[in-house]
């Protein structure tokens, strides 16, 4: 998926990334959010990308990618390697979300995962109105969607749970990006976490 | 084919005297390089790309012979204005090897100190005592770093090897369909193509030159085995299928399926020309060719000498080299926190897809050049 400038989750997850620190962006599209925070936090970033326009994109962008499919693991990265791996809105289009979890917390610190929330109320409301949901943070028809896991907040945090996954900071943003602090799993449209477990 | 093609080339020819020390333990007292340079160093001597050739290449890498305009180098497609090594921005450099037979000192050049061939005589080369070599040739030049080195196959392994030897004079290193070392089926195939060589009668321990004669027959069958294992399945299948020249099986021996038509004449055309000291030479080169094993085989260990930022890529179809053996590099970098990008480029022609032209893959070349600082 290719990030837009200004998403409102790039803030968030640029504000828990120390500068100088080793980024691992999976997913990670043109390079957009690993150039911005190479740019505001100084950090030093490396991307995994499957699509061969990414790939060329990434790489236009002056950032370093590596082309490979996350559903086959993260096996040219050492253990520990990063201070943080970022898989923004791209877990849910992911076949093997444990692996991919379990792989983000081997090779880094901390993961930092931002997905939409189908529990989000206009996405309930669509889907009462007998269609399924198309909005800023599911941009994309039943048809076409290269989404092919549909969770919730909830669903998550009971996931990251019966993983032992610990959970240190969560934010939720509604569609407009402003940020929401109760009901989440009803009033928020994206949840950014960030994740680390006990070594 | 977009941009240009750099047109009219004149080959050069350099002598070095230093004596060069090889890995073999061999020494080279007095050498010639030939070499060829298309664009303009620029003043501050900082634009100058390396492009290492593989096992059958040369020094004529782009344009044509102003006598010769049928000779056109071997990787004019990606050399040129406008082209992803742009020669309005870079100055590119390509050489023939030591050991080669296109011009530079090699087997069938003459020992001064016999008045003959080399032959036999002529020293092991180690993929190392070329990065050494090129050195020299860019001292000459003057160019003190350079701003990429690059080469597919046998010529990604120089890159790779200059990168850790002289770290300090190579900014960026496209390896390009290579690997870190050879695997047990690589060695066994070139083996075998050197067998070819070695047990053909008019080889004479390698002094053929004095007997009037060459291996052809054996350099001919080393040279249809490469070619196989250069080209994947699925494109020979597409291109040659079971096709029979004439329609009906002639029960025979002789050539009656296309694919054996092709290899045939491929074969013949390499035979007439190469030197089959040199073939036994570059085969030996990439199967020492190891520079791990100065780490007791710990890649990571190696890579953490290098300073420059890589690209590297692979190709899908490609058996002789698979992606998984560039990976290997790609891990041994990550590992030590070095810039890289890595691309695996969908191209149908096996080992042989980085000779092609395709937009994607010149694309990625293209756009890694373009964001090189000068």
């Amino acid at each position: 998926m290719t990030h837009t400038l200004g998403r409102p989750d790039f803030d968030l997850i640029a504000a828990w990334i120390k500068p100088g620190h080793r980024v691992l962006d999976l997913g990670c599209g043109d390079g957009t959010l690993l150039k911005h925070l190479i740019d505001t936090r100084g950090v030093q970033g490396w991307g995994v990308e499957i699509e061969d326009a990414n790939i060329l994109a990434a790489i236009r962008n002056g950032i370093n990618v590596i082309q490979g499919n996350l559903e086959r693991g993260l096996d040219e990265f050492a253990d520990q390697a990063f201070d943080h791996v970022v898989l923004s809105r791209t877990l849910q289009t992911v076949r093997h979300t444990e692996g991919i979890l379990r792989e983000m917390l081997r090779v880094g610190r901390e993961a930092v995962v931002s997905f939409p929330n189908f529990a989000y109320w206009k996405n309930l409301r669509s889907v009462l109105d007998g269609r399924m949901p198309v909005s800023e943070d599911l941009p994309y028809q039943w048809y076409d969607s290269p989404n092919v896991r549909f969770f919730t907040l909830l669903d998550f945090e009971a996931l990251c749970n019966r993983m032992g996954l610990i959970i240190r900071e969560r934010s939720v943003l509604d569609e407009e990006g402003n940020p929401v602090t109760h009901e989440v799993n009803f009033l928020g449209s994206l949840a950014v976490y960030r994740l680390t477990q006990n070594r | 084919m977009p941009g240009q093609s750099v047109g009219v080339v004149e080959s050069q020819r350099a002598h070095f005297d230093q004596p060069l020390h090889l890995r073999s333990g061999g020494v080279l007292p007095a050498y010639d390089l030939v070499y060829e340079t298309y664009g303009t160093l620029n003043a501050a001597k900082s634009n100058a790309i390396l492009v290492c050739h593989a096992l059958s290449g040369h020094h004529h890498v782009a344009g044509h012979y102003a006598d010769q305009p049928d000779n056109i180098g071997w990787w004019n497609n990606i050399i040129g204005p406008g082209r992803p090594l742009d020669t309005d921005r870079f100055f590119i450099v390509g050489l023939n090897n030591l050991g080669g037979c296109h011009g530079s000192t090699g087997p069938s050049s003459i020992n001064p100190a016999t008045g003959k061939p080399w032959g036999a005589d002529f020293p092991m080369v180690a993929v190392v005592d070329w990065v050494h070599a090129q050195a020299r040739l860019a001292d000459l030049l003057g160019i003190d770093s350079w701003a990429a080195i690059m080469g597919g196959s046998l010529g990604g392994m120089q890159a790779l090897r200059w990168s850790i030897t002289y770290p300090e004079r190579v900014r960026n290193a496209i390896v390009i369909a290579a690997a870190p070392k050879l695997s047990a089926q690589n060695i066994a195939f070139n083996d075998v193509a050197r067998q070819a060589i070695l047990t053909d009668p008019d080889f004479h321990g390698g002094n053929y030159y004095e007997h009037n004669t060459r291996p052809v027959r054996g350099l001919r069958l080393a040279r249809m085995l490469g070619h196989i294992t250069y080209l994947s399945d699925d494109q020979m299948g597409e291109k040659f299928g079971r096709e029979l020249r004439n329609s009906a099986f002639s029960f025979g021996f002789g050539v009656e399926f296309e694919i054996e038509s092709y290899l045939r004449y491929q074969g013949d055309k390499f035979a007439g020309y190469f030197d089959a000291n040199t073939y036994l030479l570059m085969t030996k080169a990439l199967d020492y060719f190891d520079p791990s094993r100065e780490d007791n085989g710990d890649l990571n260990v190696t890579m953490a000498r290098s300073q420059a930022n890589f690209l590297i890529t692979s190709f899908t179809t490609d058996w002789r080299f698979t992606p998984a053996r560039s990976k290997e590099i790609v891990a041994a970098l990550l590992a030590n926190g070095r810039n890289v990008s890595y691309a695996e480029i969908g191209l149908s022609f096996g080992h042989d897809s980085f000779l092609m032209e395709d937009a994607h893959y010149h694309g990625v070349i293209d756009a890694y050049l373009r964001n090189i600082k000068l």
